[in-house]
């Protein structure tokens, strides 16, 4: 295969496989700030600490990657439901500022408790046998690991889509989004729709960290560091929009693999230049309601 | 309305604003406080240098998210360009002059304050939040790609000014540059307290309150922030500069997020949209960072994140706002 060619097919796999990191990680703070616009900047923290559960089952108690990943995301979205009922119910009516700075004081407190118990350094986890390697797909050959992460999050975006736009609570979550006071006056109970996306939400994040361990590595800074991409994709695709916050992923997770690919040096840039040349034209996003 | 009327009207507003621009007894407090530490204290007047620098960084975002309640979350933009300016100005083209490259700071951090405030402005909420973070990344990442002028993340160290005025040369226990700060500091704090208590001011207030009704009365909405904005980039780059000046170096770490992040938080510990909580502010968060870091770097991290979460569930206004409750409460007392 031509060079060109051949860095052009490792830009696009690449790229896919990020771009479902983030659409994983990022889809339930789109909706939940679609819901309630709430700005949680709390979310890379959630993502963080599932992805330290993960570290845990699989090299303390030697438990296996999948199942620890379903156990990590159980626990982190259960754990969620407390902060929401506890903290973030209080400030539903407060201003940005206030979320934004109640909820950057819980990232920092995470980042700090974290540190303290798992020390800065990045860790690793044993994966199995049938994740490690390369996979070849008849005309070349793909990490196994990225191919997995693509084939996890083309059926997860599938179960979403189900869920959302064909179920009865799909609905409600879209009369919701769509027109809070409206749906409240034809008797769907909002609160409770939003712990339950909440739940959801951050249970997607902590899977998404245990899937980034293998994937850019996990250290307590986690929570910041990403955090930036996750509100980028969100505000890129418009709040509490599916399909947007997938198509944010697939353009932010290919133009950043793009960037590292050809200009290792301008790092983060195409990203940001990206965001603001989209956000200046549709300030809502790509699919967010003006 | 008569013509009378109106003058008289006209009269009342006017012994108004004098009467609360006036210089209260209470504000001499912390001039005084900075100029009894360099007494005191004498060998931690670099550390006081830094902590007046964030006054300075604090006050300027007070304009513009405590007056004209714009959230944002790029400011350290603005004090990257200053620090840059100077930064460059010496290390590239042997410009080491320090009141001029002050001056210098302030108009390219204003030129960009104006150029962004103008083109993102228009955009509020989460889309606002995102866009000025991405400046200051993009600002950032424009620095590491040219790494050959900017020096890159290694940054430009060694930097060297001449003296003060052509006079006062700067001495090992930054005396020198403790006066300086504070003196710029000063004049700087005047031109603020001019402009929040002025009809700008006033104006600013009210789009903060309810940008619905300042339209409604015909007030040109966007051009006060854009001025706001730029006043206040060109501040926070002057107190970039003499982030500069003081410590003799600069990196790309100014253009961090956690820059951005910390100057807010000073600003909201001291307490929003009353000039002086800058001051308390930033004082008590460096104060306690210089203490509490050298103990446990993340021990004050998990400190400054309950901190916050505190300030948001019980004292919104900060600080100050916790005085003024208690004062509200005392006096309070004293009228039963």
């Amino acid at each position: 295969m031509p060079h060109v060619a051949n860095i052009a097919v490792s830009i696009l796999f690449d790229g896919l496989a990020y771009a479902m990191f983030l659409f994983i990680t990022s889809v339930g703070l789109s909706v939940t700030m679609g819901l309630m616009g709430f700005v949680n900047l709390a979310h890379g923290a959630f993502a963080m600490a599932g992805g330290y559960i993960v570290v845990s089952l699989t090299r303390t108690l030697g438990i296996d990657f999948i199942p620890s990943l379903v156990i990590a995301s159980l626990v982190v979205g259960a754990v969620s439901v407390l902060f929401e009922r506890g903290l973030y119910r209080r400030l539903y009516k407060a201003t940005d500022l206030e979320q934004v700075l109640l909820t950057i004081g819980l990232a920092f407190m995470a980042i700090a408790t974290f540190t303290y118990f798992y020390g800065p350094i990045p860790k690793s986890v044993p994966l199995p046998a049938w994740l490690e390697g390369d996979v070849n797909l008849g005309f070349r050959n793909f990490p196994t690991y990225r191919a997995f992460l693509i084939v996890l999050g083309t059926a997860l975006i599938a179960v979403l889509w189900y869920a959302f736009e064909r179920t009865n609570i799909g609905a409600k979550i879209r009369a919701a989004v769509d027109n809070r006071r409206m749906a409240e006056s034809v008797g769907i109970n909002v609160d409770r729709l939003f712990t339950l996306t909440f739940a959801l939400g951050s249970g997607l994040a902590a899977l998404g960290g245990g899937l980034a361990i293998q994937l850019l590595g996990l250290s307590p800074s986690f929570a910041v560091l990403y955090l930036v991409l996750f509100l980028i994709v969100v505000a890129v695709g418009g709040l509490g929009s599916l399909k947007g916050t997938l198509l944010a992923a697939l353009v932010i997770g290919v133009f950043d693999t793009a960037g590292k690919y050809l200009l290792a040096d301008a790092g983060g840039f195409f990203v940001y230049a990206v965001t603001v040349a989209v956000l200046l034209v549709k300030p809502a996003g790509f699919y967010g309601r003006e | 309305m008569t013509t009378a009327n109106r003058g008289q009207t006209r009269e009342r507003a006017a012994t108004f604003i004098l009467k609360r621009h006036r210089m209260r007894a209470a504000e001499a407090l912390p001039w005084l406080v900075a100029i009894a530490a360099f007494f005191i204290v004498p060998d931690r007047m670099t550390f006081g240098s830094q902590v007046l620098i964030m006054v300075m960084f604090a006050l300027s975002l007070d304009l513009i998210l405590g007056y004209a309640g714009i959230v944002t979350l790029g400011h350290a933009a603005f004090f990257g360009i200053g620090a840059y300016t100077v930064g460059l100005a010496a290390a590239r083209l042997q410009w080491t002059e320090p009141i001029s490259g002050l001056f210098a700071a302030a108009i390219a951090a204003g030129i960009v304050g104006f150029l962004t405030g103008w083109l993102l402005l228009r955009y509020r909420g989460l889309t606002l939040l995102m866009l000025t973070l991405a400046t200051a990344i993009m600002l950032q990442e424009t620095g590491n790609l040219r790494s050959d002028i900017s020096g890159g993340y290694d940054g430009l160290p060694g930097l060297t000014f001449k003296p003060l005025l052509g006079v006062f040369d700067y001495d090992l226990y930054g005396h020198t540059y403790y006066l300086y700060v504070l003196a710029t500091l000063a004049v700087v704090f005047y031109f603020v307290r001019r402009i929040v208590y002025s009809p700008f001011g006033q104006a600013l207030t009210g789009i903060r309150e309810n940008v619905r009704r300042m339209h409604a009365i015909g007030s040109p909405v966007h051009r006060r922030l854009v001025t706001v904005y730029t006043i206040a980039a060109a501040i926070a780059g002057v107190a970039g500069a003499l982030f500069t000046q003081t410590n003799a170096y600069v990196t790309l770490t100014v253009f961090d997020f956690d820059n951005s992040a910390k100057v807010m938080v000073m600003l909201i510990l001291g307490g929003t949209g009353r000039l002086y909580g800058a001051f308390v502010g930033a004082a008590v968060y460096m104060i306690l960072e210089d203490y509490f870091s050298k103990l446990s770097p993340t021990f004050w991290q998990f400190g400054i994140g309950l901190l916050l979460v505190l300030a948001v569930l019980f004292a919104r206004r900060g600080v100050l706002g916790l005085f003024e409750s208690f004062g509200e409460y005392l006096a309070e007392r004293k009228k039963r």
